[in-house]
C-alpha cells in the first residue's frame, strides 16, 4: 500500500463508519435482549484491555529480567510461569516463549495469518501489526520493516523472525541499554517500549528519558 | 484454505505505517465489537479455530476491503447465523424477531476476570513420542486444504530445521471442524534463501510453529 492508498483506505473506512456503527448497535441490542450478553460484562472487558492490560506489563517483565539474573533464566526457560510471577497471565498468553536479543541476533515477531499477539504482556496489537504491509513484509524483508520504523541494524546482525502460527506467543527480550548500571527496575521500565518487545524497535537510550 | 489472510511474503503490500500514540480503539463501535465478540464466545460455544475460519473464509476483495474489527464482526455474525443464535432479518430489523435459542452459559460480570485469567490453553497430554527432535531437517508438505489450516503458503514445500518442541497441542485444522485431535507442535526455522531464492536475505531466518502432520523428514537432509 502506498502512502496515498493508505489515506484512501482511511477515507473508505470513514465513509463506512456509520453503517458499521449501526450494525454493531443492532447486534448489541439483539444479543442483549436475547440474554446472550450482559452489557456490564462488556464494560469490564473493554476497561480491562483499554486501561489495565498493556505494554507496561511487558516493560515490567523486561526490567525484572535486566536486573534479576535468576528471573531472566526462568523467563527464557519457560515464559508463561515466570511472567505469572508478576501477575500477568491468561488469554492469548497461555504459552509465552521469550526470545532474547544479543549483539549478534535481533528477534522480530509477526503473525502472517491473523493477529496473534501476547495480550497479557503487550495488550491488544496496534493497527500496523495487523496490517497487510507488516504481515507480508516481516517474514521476507524484516530489514525493510525496520527502515519503515526509522532505524537500521548493522550488517552482520542476524535477524530472526517468529511467525506466530500456533498458540505459542513470542515476546522479545531487548538488550539493556548501555549507561544504565545501577538503575532501579522502575527506572529501567521507562526505557522499554512496546515496539522493542515486538522487535520493530529498540529500547530508549538513557538520555531520551528525563 | 487459500485466502487473502495468508499474507506472508505477498508482494503488494507497501510500507508499514505506524501511528504515533495510537489509541487502543479508534471508535466506540470498535470497543463494542471487540467486547461483544469476546463475550459471545461463552454462549456461542465455538473455539478459536472456528472463529479464525469464520473471519478468513471469504473472497479476497471482501477480506481486504474490511478493517480489522469489521472482519471480527463479519466472523461473529457468521458464527451466530450458522448456529441459529440470530437470524439475518433480526440484524436488518435491529431487534429480536424470533424466540431465543437456549444457551448453556453467558458471561457475567463476575466471570470476566477469571475467564480472561484462565484463557484457553491448547496443550494436551502426549500419548505418543514426538516423531522429530531438535536439529532434525524436515520438509513442510505441499498442501492446500479447502478448510482451515495454519501452515502459511510461503513455507509450504520447504526444508527447515526443528528448533523447538512445544509439546502436544490442539490441531487447528481439525479443531475448526470440532475435533481437537492434538499433535506434537514444533518451531521449524528456515533460511531466507530457502524461502525466497537467491535474492533472499541470507542474514534472515524465519520460523513458523508447525504441527507434526504438516511435516515429513527431509530427504535431502544435511
Amino acid at each position: 500500500m502506498t502512502g496515498h492508498d493508505h489515506h484512501h483506505h482511511h477515507d473508505h473506512e470513514h465513509s463506512e463508519l456509520s453503517e458499521t456503527e449501526l450494525r454493531v448497535r443492532a447486534l448489541e441490542t439483539i444479543l442483549t435482549e436475547k440474554g446472550y450478553i450482559d452489557p456490564a460484562a462488556l464494560g469490564l472487558l473493554i476497561d480491562t484491555y483499554e486501561t489495565k492490560v498493556g505494554p507496561r506489563n511487558g516493560a515490567r517483565v523486561v526490567a525484572r529480567a535486566w536486573t534479576d539474573p535468576a528471573f531472566r533464566a526462568r523467563l527464557l526457560k519457560d515464559g508463561s510461569p515466570a511472567i505469572a510471577e508478576l501477575g500477568y497471565a491468561g488469554r492469548q498468553g497461555e504459552h509465552i516463549v521469550v526470545v532474547e536479543n544479543t549483539p549478534r541476533l535481533h528477534n522480530m515477531v509477526v503473525c502472517t495469518l491473523c493477529s496473534c499477539y501476547p495480550w497479557p504482556v503487550l495488550g491488544l496489537p496496534p493497527v500496523w501489526y495487523k496490517s497487510a504491509p507488516y504481515r507480508s513484509k516481516a517474514v521476507k524483508d524484516p530489514r525493510g520493516v525496520l527502515q519503515d520504523f526509522g532505524f537500521g541494524l548493522p550488517e552482520g546482525i542476524e535477524i530472526r523472525v517468529w511467525d506466530s502460527t500456533a498458540e505459542i506467543r513470542y515476546l522479545v527480550l531487548p538488550m539493556r541499554p548501555a549507561g544504565t548500571d545501577g538503575w532501579s527496575e522502575e527506572r529501567l521500565e521507562a526505557l522499554v517500549t512496546r515496539d522493542s518487545m515486538i522487535g520493530t524497535g529498540l529500547p530508549k537510550q538513557p538520555h531520551e528519558i528525563a | 484454505m487459500e485466502g487473502a489472510h495468508d499474507m506472508g511474503g505477498v508482494p503488494w503490500s507497501g510500507p508499514v505505517v505506524p501511528e504515533p500514540n495510537e489509541p487502543m480503539f479508534h471508535a466506540e463501535w470498535e470497543r463494542r465489537a471487540f467486547a461483544i465478540t469476546l463475550a459471545m464466545g461463552m454462549p456461542g460455544g465455538w473455539n478459536i479455530d472456528m472463529s479464525r475460519f469464520a473471519r478468513e473464509n471469504r473472497p479476497p476483495q471482501e477480506y481486504l476491503g474490511m478493517s480489522y474489527y469489521q472482519i471480527w464482526l463479519a466472523g461473529l455474525e457468521r458464527l451466530m447465523l450458522e448456529r441459529g443464535l440470530i437470524a439475518a432479518d433480526e440484524i436488518a430489523a435491529g431487534k429480536p424477531l424470533h424466540p431465543t435459542k437456549p444457551v448453556a452459559r453467558t458471561l457475567t460480570p463476575d466471570d470476566v476476570a477469571k475467564v480472561l485469567h484462565r484463557g484457553g490453553p491448547t496443550e494436551r497430554e502426549a500419548t505418543r513420542p514426538a516423531l522429530f527432535a531438535v536439529g532434525d531437517r524436515v520438509r513442510t508438505k505441499m498442501m492446500d486444504p479447502p478448510t482451515h489450516t495454519r501452515l502459511p503458503r510461503y513455507v509450504r514445500d520447504h526444508v527447515g530445521t526443528v528448533e523447538m518442541l512445544h509439546g502436544v497441542h490442539v490441531f487447528p485444522d481439525s479443531n475448526s471442524l470440532g475435533n481437537e485431535s492434538p499433535q506434537w507442535l514444533y518451531t521449524v526455522t528456515f533460511d531466507g534463501r530457502e524461502l525466497w531464492g537467491p535474492d533472499g536475505d541470507a542474514s534472515v531466518k524465519t520460523s513458523v510453529d508447525a504441527w507434526e502432520s504438516y511435516l515429513e523428514p527431509a530427504s535431502d537432509a544435511g
